[in-house]
């Protein structure tokens, strides 16, 4: 990249420097004035108002239960988009042919679909089936059915660029049956797929909206749809500092996911 | 085990594979395929019949939301793709101290749901925004725009310009250098170094980033739903008719066809630009 980096800085370097500076400030001065507003005693007045953690714990006495649910629907997403995604990505790689192109196409469709059609087409279709409607668990389809197609994706891309079959005729030849091979050769070296797999997954199931809000009941209620219920109807400052538990929650798993794809990069 | 043992290996292979993706196919059949299905056909089912898929065009509140949808749509790509192909390329193509924290800056909304993207354009331009404080404080009354279509608009290039960098710059980063310095040793001016060698190699890469905004502005939800239920827009539409209508069907017909308009977005960029069409959230 250093070749292409021009030595010269002229006129052009700063008009280009101060206008990504300013994209960056416009995506950086909502979140900034949020945050601060979320541990402000009164926006309104100001910074000079004091600042102060009752919105925090005013938002964990009401919601609480929304970020208990989010992580719960989270973490049993990314248990289903591994038991599935490993496997359907490991089956898709092996078979180079159109159909495993074909197959991987439709996989793609719940992230193009938008949310509002899903979470419409499964209420028309199971909303009427036993308690579903009521539970979590209608909520958590949605979610692995949303991220199941970045999981696969990210697993299939690793494996796509090592070499997978000679790894597996040299195990196989060493007498190793399928499950060994499976389970010491090929996932070991999918690990940094399946790790980026799973922080997507998680990234992207706490901060579901489109298809959770159809799908959720009053008594299923998640982060995101806390984060609409207090936009509309409490104070900014609960509002932001609700948004700001949910920064919070979702920084780790960027920092992880940008870290990786650095070492990704510098990696041969 | 013991049925497969007695096949030749290569079948047993085949066999392996298939029920490697067998549970995959089948979550996806149940809750994807056929539900879309049912979408489908019990938006034929209601009082208008099969018609009902025609009455997006000829419903005249159906065709100004679809018409206001994509038109809003277009403009977010036209501007998104404006604005990230020249901070991308700034970046891919300049090191300077600082320069992580730029990218990881302006990579950080990536995760954002469209709620909060509605909430940062109230932060923004809403009653007690930035925008409203600044102009008051200049000309004395209050600029408030977040609550209309300019308010979706900005929240949705809010939304985009993440994903469009990050395409933008790894599409960068892997252009051959030797053809830029071959164009610039010819006497090319920087401009033309950028209009016939730059743009075009980016072209995929921008295709498929332009589809990506292009897609989600068309089928979000979250952001409209914060900053204003009266934004005509067609998701807004949809939500309208389900819930305050009472309509499945209409409501039904028309995420059907919504769908398969994001789906076509996605799906004709990817055959202009090859594989390289990533998912976005």
């Amino acid at each position: 990249m250093t070749t292409m980096t021009l030595s010269r800085r002229g006129l052009s370097f700063w008009a280009q420097l101060v206008f990504t500076l300013l994209v960056c400030a416009l995506l950086m001065a909502p979140v900034a004035m949020s945050m601060l507003a979320g541990v402000t005693a009164n926006y309104f007045v100001g910074i000079k108002s004091g600042l102060t953690l009752r919105w925090v714990e005013e938002v964990w006495r009401l919601y609480a239960d929304t970020i208990f649910l989010s992580l719960r629907i989270a973490f049993a997403c990314l248990g289903c988009t591994l038991l599935l995604g490993v496997p359907a990505a490991y089956a898709l790689a092996r078979r180079q042919g159109a159909v495993a192109r074909a197959v991987e196409e439709l996989l793609m469709m719940p992230v193009a679909v938008p949310g509002l059609a899903t979470a419409l087409a499964l209420i028309v279709t199971y909303g009427g089936v036993g308690d579903l409607r009521r539970s979590w668990l209608f909520i958590l389809i949605g979610h692995v059915l949303f991220t199941l197609p970045f999981m696969v994706r990210a697993v299939l891309a690793v494996m796509t660029s090592i070499d997978l079959k000679t790894l597996e005729e040299g195990a196989a030849s060493l007498g190793a049956g399928f499950a060994r091979r499976f389970f010491s050769v090929v996932l070991p070296n999918c690990r940094s797929g399946i790790l980026a797999g799973s922080l997507m997954v998680l990234t992207l199931s706490v901060g579901e909206f489109n298809l959770t809000w159809l799908l959720h009941t009053p008594m299923t209620k998640t982060l995101p749809v806390g984060l609409a219920d207090s936009y509309a109807s409490l104070r900014i400052e609960i509002g932001s500092a609700y948004t700001l538990v949910f920064f919070i929650m979702i920084v780790p798993s960027l920092i992880l996911l940008q870290w990786l794809a650095r070492h990704d990069r510098s990696a041969p | 085990m013991s049925v497969t043992a007695r096949l030749d290996p290569q079948s047993r292979d085949s066999l392996r594979l298939a029920a490697l993706l067998a549970p995959t196919a089948a979550l996806f059949a149940a809750f994807f395929l056929l539900p879309l299905a049912r979408l489908f056909v019990i938006g034929g089912g209601g009082d208008e019949g099969w018609a009902v898929y025609a009455t997006i065009l000829t419903n005249r509140n159906h065709l100004d939301s679809l018409v206001a949808t994509l038109l809003l749509s277009a403009g977010v790509t036209a501007v998104t793709l404006a604005v990230s192909t020249v901070a991308g390329l700034f970046l891919v193509r300049h090191h300077f101290p600082g320069h992580a924290i730029l990218v990881a800056m302006l990579t950080f909304p990536l995760a954002f749901p469209g709620v909060v993207i509605g909430f940062m354009v109230i932060m923004m331009a809403g009653r007690q925004g930035l925008i409203g404080a600044v102009t008051q404080a200049l000309t004395g009354s209050k600029l408030v725009f977040a609550y209309s279509m300019t308010g979706l608009f900005l929240g949705y290039v809010y939304f985009s310009i993440p994903r469009v960098i990050l395409t933008v710059m790894a599409a960068a980063e892997k252009l051959d250098p030797r053809l830029e310095e071959a164009a610039r040793s010819l006497g090319a001016s920087p401009w033309r170094v950028v209009a016939d060698v730059i743009l075009p190699a980016l072209k995929p890469a921008l295709l498929s980033a332009g589809a990506i905004a292009f897609a989600t502005s068309m089928g979000a939800f979250g952001t409209a739903f914060t900053l204003a239920t009266r934004i005509n827009v067609l998701p807004m539409t949809i939500y309208t008719e389900f819930t305050l209508q009472a309509n499945i069907a209409t409501a039904a017909a028309l995420s059907f066809l919504l769908g398969l308009i994001t789906w076509a977005a996605l799906a004709l960029a990817r055959s202009f630009a090859g594989s390289s069409v990533a998912a976005a959230g």
